[in-house]
C-alpha cells in the first residue's frame, strides 16, 4: 500500500512543487485547499504524514491542529506545518500544540521530502 | 471801646476755661460714671456743634438779604429729630452695636467694611469740611477785626491773619489733647463734649442776649418789633419751593451726615435713651437759636448805616449802640461757635484720616510678618494727631488762601450739598438689604463727582467764567450750573437736582444688578434688623478656657513644637512651671493671633470661643469662617483643577500610549504579513528553481517550471512596488503632477489597460454614459487613473457572474464630482465593507487573485491626498465604489 500524504495548503503553485516532489517520491498525494473542513479531510482521507499551512482561506492551521491532537484518531498523526510568516510565536504556539514538525517558507526540496520521510519512518517505527 | 488786647484776653481766658472744664471732665471720667457728665442734657448741648458761627452770625445776615430762608437750616433738624428719630436711634444703636467710630466707617462697615467705602467717604467729608473750618476761621477773625477796627470797618492785616494762625494752632492744641488723650474703645471724650456743651450755653446765651436787647431796649417790646418787621424789606420776600426744599433736605442731611454732627450724635453717644430728650430738647435749642434772628436783621438793616456787613449785625449792633459788654458776649458766642465746630469736626476728620488712611497705609508698607505688638496703640495716636494737625493745617490754608473772599460766605451750603451725598448710601443701607457695596460706591462716585463739578469748584471759583457760560470744551450741554441745559435754576437747587437723583439712581441700579459677597449679606442684615438682636454686646474672649484643651487644638494647628514652646513661654512669662500658662485675655489674644496666621482671623476666633465655654458663636462668626472657607475651597477647586488637568494628561498619554501599543501590533501585523506576501512566491521560485537545477525533467515541465518562476517574480515585483507606493503615499511625501484631462480619457485609458493588463479576459462588460464625462478636471491625472484601473481591476476579479457588468456612473453635485463604479457581482458585505480598505485584505478565498491586497488601500490613499474620497457605495446591486472629487479640482467644460 502505497504512502499517503495529505496536502492542505490554498497557494497553487505551492501544491504543484510539493506534489511533483512527493509523487516523484513515490507518494500518494491528496490535496485539499480550504482551512474550513481540513479536519473533515484529515479523518476521510487518513494520511500517513499531513502538511499543513497555517495561512488558509476559512480556518487556521494552528486550529486544526489543536482539533487534530485533541482527537483520539489523529493524535499521534506526524505533522508538518509550513509557514510563510516565520515569527518565533508561531512556531512556539504550534510546537504547544503538539506538532510534528514546524518548517519555513521557503523551503529546499531536499529539506522538504526528507523531513516527511522522517515523520513517516518515526510514526511507523511506533508499535 | 473795646481794644485788641482786652479781647485777646477774655479770649485766651475763656479758652482757659474751656481746657480746665474739658481736663476736670476727663478726670472726673476716668474715676467711673458721673450724673452730669452723661446726662441727656450734655448730650443734647453737644449737638449744638450743629449751629456753627456760620449760623451764629451768617442767619442774621441770611435773614437781611433773604428774609425767612435762614429758618430751613433749623427746620431741616428740627423734621429729623422730631419725625425721623427711630431712624437716629437706628443709627445710634447700630453704632454701638458695631464700635462704629465715624460716618466713613459707619457707611464702609455696613457695606462688609469696605475700605474703598471708607477711603471715599473720607475724603468727601475732607472736602466738604476744610472750607467749613477755614470759615470759622474767618469768622473769628472778622469778628475780632470789628472790635480793635471799629467803627471804620474793613479788610484784615498781618494781625489777623497772625489771629487766624495763633487761633487755628491753639485748636490743635486743644483738639490733641482732649480728643487723643487715649484710644477709648469706644471713641468718646468726655472733655471735649463737655467743653462743647458750656460753649453751646454761651453761644444760645450770647444770641439770646442781643436779642433781647434788641427787642426791648432798641425796638420798645414785641409789638413794636413786629412791627418794624413788618415795615422793613424783608417783609418783602418771596420764598422760592425749590430753594426751600433742596435747603430743608440738605439741612437734614447735614444733622445726620456732617462729619461732626455724626461724631456728637453716634460716636459720642454715651446712652440710647438720651435720644429720647434729645428729640424735643435740640429742637427746642435750636428754636431758641433762631427766635432773635429776624429781630436783630431788621433793627440792623434800621440802625446801622448803609453797607454794613449784616453776617456781624449780633456784634456790630451791640457796639453802635454802646453796648461793650454784650459785644463782648457776643464776640464769645461767635468764638464759641466757631471753635465748638472746628474742635469737633477735626476730631471727627482725624479718625477717619488715620483710621481709613494713614494706619492702612503703615501697616500695608510694614514688612510682611512683623508682629502686632502694643506699639500699635502708639501709632495710632501718633496718626490721629498728626491727622488732627492736617485737617486744621488744610482749613488754615484754606482760609489763607480764599480768605476774606465772599466765596467763603456760600461755602457752609455748599459742605452741606457734599455730605448729603452720603445720604443715599448710608439710608438706603440701613434700610434696603439688597444695598450693595458696588451700588453704595457707585452712588458715592456719582454724586461726589456731580456735586464737585456743579456746585464745589464754581462756588470756589475754580473754573473760569467761559466755563461757567459756554460748558466744559465750550459743551453747551456740560455748563457746571446748567447741565443738559437746565438753565435758570439756582445753581443749589441745580446741583443737589442733579447730584442726589443720579447718585440714588446709580446707587439702586449697580446695587440690583450686582451681588453682595457673603459679608456684606451679613453685615446689611446686622444694621437692617439691628433692633432684632439682643443687646448682647460683643464681648471679648475672656472666659473659662481650659489651657489644656488650647494646647491641644493649637498643637493641631501650629504643630507640636511650636504649641509647646508657645505655651511655655507663656508660662514662665507668668511665672509658672510646664506647659499650661494661664488663659489670661492677653494670652487669649495672642494665641488668636498665633493661629489666625495659619487659619485665618475668623476661624481662629471661633475656634478659641469654642474652647472658650462661649458656645454661643454669632452668625458672624460663622460667616466670617464662611468666608474664609470659601477662599479655601477656591484654592482648593484650583487643586482640583489642577489634578483634573493632571488626569486629563494621564488618560491622553494613556491614549496615546494605548495607540502606540496598537500601533505596534499593526506593524508587527503588517511585517508578518510583508514576510508571507513575500515569502509565498520566494517558496515557488525555489522549489521549481531546485527541480529545474537538477535537470531530467522533460521540456514540457521545464517550460512549466519557469513559467511558474516567472510569474512569481512578477507578484514579487508588483509586491514591492506597491509596498513603495503605500509608503511614499502614507508619509505624505507624493508629489502631485496636476495636469488637466477630460474625464472620459482618463476612464478610457484605466478600462484599456485593466483590460490589457488582466491574466484573464473574461469579456467584463464595461458601461459608460458618455454625455456625463465631458468634464475637465484639474488633479494628478495619472494617479486618479491609477485608482479607476485599479477599481475597474477588483471587477474584473472579484465580480464572479455569468454576464459581468460594470457601470460607471458619473454626477456632480454642488461641490463635487462622483464617479461610481457599481458591478453586478455579490457585493461586499457590511462588515467586510468596513475591512475592505485596509492593508493585505483579500476577501476572496483566491489567493492567487495576483494582488497583495494592498490596490484598495493604495488608491483610498491616493484619493485622500487628490483632497477627494473613496467610499464603498452599499446596496447598489453589486460591489460599488464612489470616487469623490472636490470641485476646486473639476473644471466644466465649455
Amino acid at each position: 500500500m502505497s504512502k499517503t500524504v495529505l496536502l492542505v495548503e490554498d497557494e497553487p503553485n505551492i501544491i504543484e512543487a510539493i506534489s511533483f516532489l512527493l509523487e516523484r517520491d513515490g507518494w500518494t498525494v491528496r490535496i485539499h485547499s480550504q482551512g474550513d473542513d481540513a479536519v473533515d479531510a484529515v479523518l476521510r482521507v487518513a494520511p500517513d504524514v499531513l502538511v499543513l499551512d497555517v495561512m488558509l482561506p476559512g480556518r487556521s492551521g494552528f486550529d486544526i491542529l489543536r482539533d487534530l491532537r485533541s482527537n483520539t484518531v489523529t493524535k499521534d498523526l506526524p505533522i508538518l506545518m509550513l509557514t510563510a510568516r516565520g515569527q518565533t510565536k508561531d512556531r512556539e504556539l504550534a510546537e504547544s500544540y503538539g506538532v510534528s514538525h514546524f518548517m519555513t517558507k521557503p523551503f529546499s526540496n531536499d529539506e522538504m521530502l526528507g523531513k516527511v520521510r522522517d515523520l513517516y519512518t518515526a510514526s511507523a517505527d511506533k508499535p | 471801646m473795646v481794644s485788641f488786647n482786652i479781647l485777646i484776653t477774655v479770649a485766651v481766658i475763656y479758652t482757659m476755661l474751656l481746657f480746665g472744664v474739658a481736663f476736670y471732665a476727663d478726670q472726673r471720667a476716668q474715676r467711673g460714671p458721673s450724673r452730669w457728665l452723661r446726662s441727656p442734657w450734655t448730650y443734647t448741648l453737644s449737638l449744638s456743634v450743629y449751629c456753627t458761627a456760620w449760623t451764629f452770625y451768617g442767619a442774621v445776615g441770611n435773614a437781611a438779604r433773604s428774609g425767612l430762608e435762614y429758618l430751613t437750616i433749623y427746620l431741616g433738624p428740627t423734621l429729623v429729630f422730631l419725625a425721623w428719630w427711630w431712624l437716629l436711634r437706628k443709627l445710634v444703636r447700630i453704632g454701638k452695636a458695631e464700635r462704629i467710630t465715624s460716618i466713613a466707617d459707619m457707611i464702609s462697615s455696613r457695606y462688609g467694611k469696605s475700605p474703598t467705602i471708607a477711603v471715599i467717604v473720607t475724603v468727601l467729608a475732607i472736602a466738604g469740611t476744610t472750607p467749613y473750618i477755614a470759615l470759622q476761621l474767618q469768622s473769628v477773625t472778622l469778628s475780632v477785626a470789628v472790635f480793635t477796627e471799629f467803627p471804620t470797618g474793613g479788610g484784615g492785616g498781618s494781625d489777623l491773619n497772625a489771629t487766624a494762625f495763633w487761633l487755628s494752632a491753639g485748636l490743635a492744641l486743644f483738639t490733641i489733647f482732649f480728643g487723643t488723650r487715649n484710644l477709648d474703645a469706644n471713641e468718646r471724650h468726655h472733655g471735649v463734649v463737655t467743653a462743647i456743651a458750656l460753649e453751646a450755653i454761651v453761644k444760645l446765651v450770647a444770641l439770646l442776649a442781643v436779642g433781647i436787647f434788641v427787642v426791648w431796649g432798641v425796638s420798645g417790646g414785641v409789638s413794636e418789633t413786629l412791627r418794624a418787621i413788618d415795615a422793613s424789606p424783608v417783609a418783602d420776600w418771596q420764598p422760592s419751593p425749590s430753594r426751600w426744599t433742596s435747603m430743608i433736605f440738605l439741612s437734614a442731611a447735614a444733622v445726620i451726615c456732617l462729619p461732626r454732627m455724626f461724631q456728637v450724635l453716634v460716636v459720642e453717644n454715651a446712652d440710647e435713651r438720651h435720644l429720647r430728650t434729645a428729640v424735643w430738647a435740640f429742637p427746642t435749642y435750636i428754636l431758641a437759636m433762631s427766635l432773635f434772628v429776624l429781630p436783630i436783621a431788621v433793627v440792623g438793616l434800621a440802625v446801622m448805616p448803609e453797607g454794613s456787613n449784616p453776617d456781624l449785625f449780633v456784634l456790630t449792633l451791640p457796639l453802635e449802640l454802646g453796648q461793650e459788654g454784650l459785644a463782648l458776649l457776643a464776640f464769645l458766642g461767635g468764638f464759641s461757635s466757631a471753635t465748638s465746630m472746628v474742635i469737633v469736626a477735626s476730631i471727627a476728620l482725624a479718625t477717619m484720616v488715620s483710621n481709613h488712611i494713614v494706619v492702612p497705609i503703615w501697616l500695608n508698607t510694614r514688612p510682611a510678618g512683623a508682629s502686632m505688638s502694643g506699639d500699635m496703640r502708639q501709632v495710632v495716636l501718633l496718626s490721629r494727631r498728626l491727622s488732627i494737625i492736617a485737617v486744621l493745617g488744610l482749613g488754615y490754608v484754606y482760609y489763607r488762601t480764599t480768605g476774606g473772599s465772599a466765596a467763603l460766605s456760600a461755602i457752609g451750603l455748599v459742605s452741606f450739598a457734599g455730605v448729603a451725598q452720603v445720604v443715599p448710601a448710608l439710608i438706603g443701607g440701613l434700610f434696603w438689604r439688597g444695598a450693595t457695596r458696588k451700588g453704595a460706591i457707585a452712588g458715592l462716585l456719582v454724586g461726589f463727582g456731580l456735586w464737585i463739578y456743579t456746585l464745589f469748584m464754581p462756588a470756589i471759583g475754580a473754573f473760569p467764567s467761559s466755563m461757567l457760560l459756554h460748558g466744559l470744551f465750550g459743551a453747551d450741554m456740560l455748563r457746571p450750573q446748567a447741565l443738559m441745559g437746565f438753565t435758570d435754576m439756582d445753581p443749589l437747587v441745580h446741583s443737589i437736582l442733579w447730584s442726589i437723583s443720579l447718585n440714588t439712581l446709580a446707587f439702586i441700579i449697580v446695587s440690583l444688578v450686582s451681588f453682595p459677597t457673603p459679608m456684606e449679606r451679613l453685615q446689611g442684615a446686622a444694621f437692617v434688623n439691628v433692633f432684632e438682636r439682643g443687646d448682647g454686646a460683643v464681648s471679648p474672649i475672656g472666659g473659662q478656657a481650659e489651657a489644656e484643651d488650647l494646647l491641644v487644638m493649637s498643637q493641631r494647628l501650629l504643630g507640636a513644637r511650636e504649641a509647646q514652646t508657645l505655651f511655655q513661654r507663656e508660662a514662665t512669662r507668668q511665672g509658672k512651671a510646664g506647659y499650661l500658662p494661664d488663659p489670661t485675655p492677653d494670652f487669649i489674644t495672642l494665641l488668636e493671633r498665633e493661629l489666625a496666621g495659619s487659619v485665618g482671623g475668623a476661624t481662629a476666633h471661633a475656634m478659641i470661643a469654642q474652647i472658650n465655654g462661649q458656645t454661643s458663636i454669632t452668625v458672624r462668626d460663622l460667616l466670617a469662617v464662611a468666608d474664609e472657607s470659601a477662599q479655601m475651597l477656591e484654592y482648593s477647586s484650583q487643586l482640583e483643577a489642577q489634578s483634573r488637568e493632571l488626569e486629563q494628561t494621564a488618560r491622553k498619554l494613556r491614549e496615546a500610549n494605548t495607540k502606540l501599543t496598537a500601533l505596534s501590533v499593526q506593524k508587527d501585523a503588517f511585517l508578518s504579513q510583508v514576510s508571507h506576501e513575500l515569502r509565498t512566491p520566494m517558496t515557488s521560485i525555489r522549489s521549481f528553481s531546485e527541480f529545474l537545477m537538477e535537470g531530467g525533467m522533460d521540456e514540457k515541465a521545464q517550460a512549466r517550471s519557469a513559467g511558474i518562476i516567472h510569474e512569481e517574480s512578477i507578484r514579487l515585483t508588483r509586491l514591492l512596488d506597491d509596498l513603495l507606493d503605500l509608503s511614499v503615499l502614507e508619509n505624505g511625501q507624493v508629489v502631485l503632477n496636476v495636469q488637466t484631462a477630460r474625464l472620459s480619457d482618463l476612464l478610457d485609458r484605466a478600462v484599456s489597460s485593466a483590460g490589457v493588463g488582466s491574466p484573464k479576459p473574461d469579456g467584463l462588460e464595461v458601461i459608460r454614459s458618455a454625455e456625463d464625462e465631458g468634464v475637465l478636471l484639474k488633479t494628478d491625472t495619472d494617479r486618479l487613473t491609477q485608482v479607476f484601473i485599479n477599481l475597474i481591476s477588483n471587477a474584473q476579479k472579484y465580480c464572479v457572474t455569468d454576464t459581468p457588468r460594470l457601470r460607471i456612473v458619473v454626477t456632480r453635485s454642488q461641490d463635487s464630482v462622483d464617479i461610481d463604479f457599481i458591478d453586478n457581482g455579490l457585493g461586499i458585505s457590511p462588515k467586510d465593507a468596513t475591512v475592505v480598505f485596509e492593508k493585505f485584505v483579500r476577501l476572496t478565498d483566491q489567493a492567487s487573485a495576483g494582488s497583495a491586497g494592498l490596490g484598495l488601500a493604495i488608491s483610498r490613499e491616493i484619493m485622500l491626498r487628490l483632497g477627494g474620497s473613496l467610499d464603498y457605495v452599499p446596496g447598489q446591486g453589486g460591489a460599488a465604489f464612489r470616487v469623490q472629487l472636490p470641485l476646486v479640482w473639476v473644471e466644466r467644460l465649455g
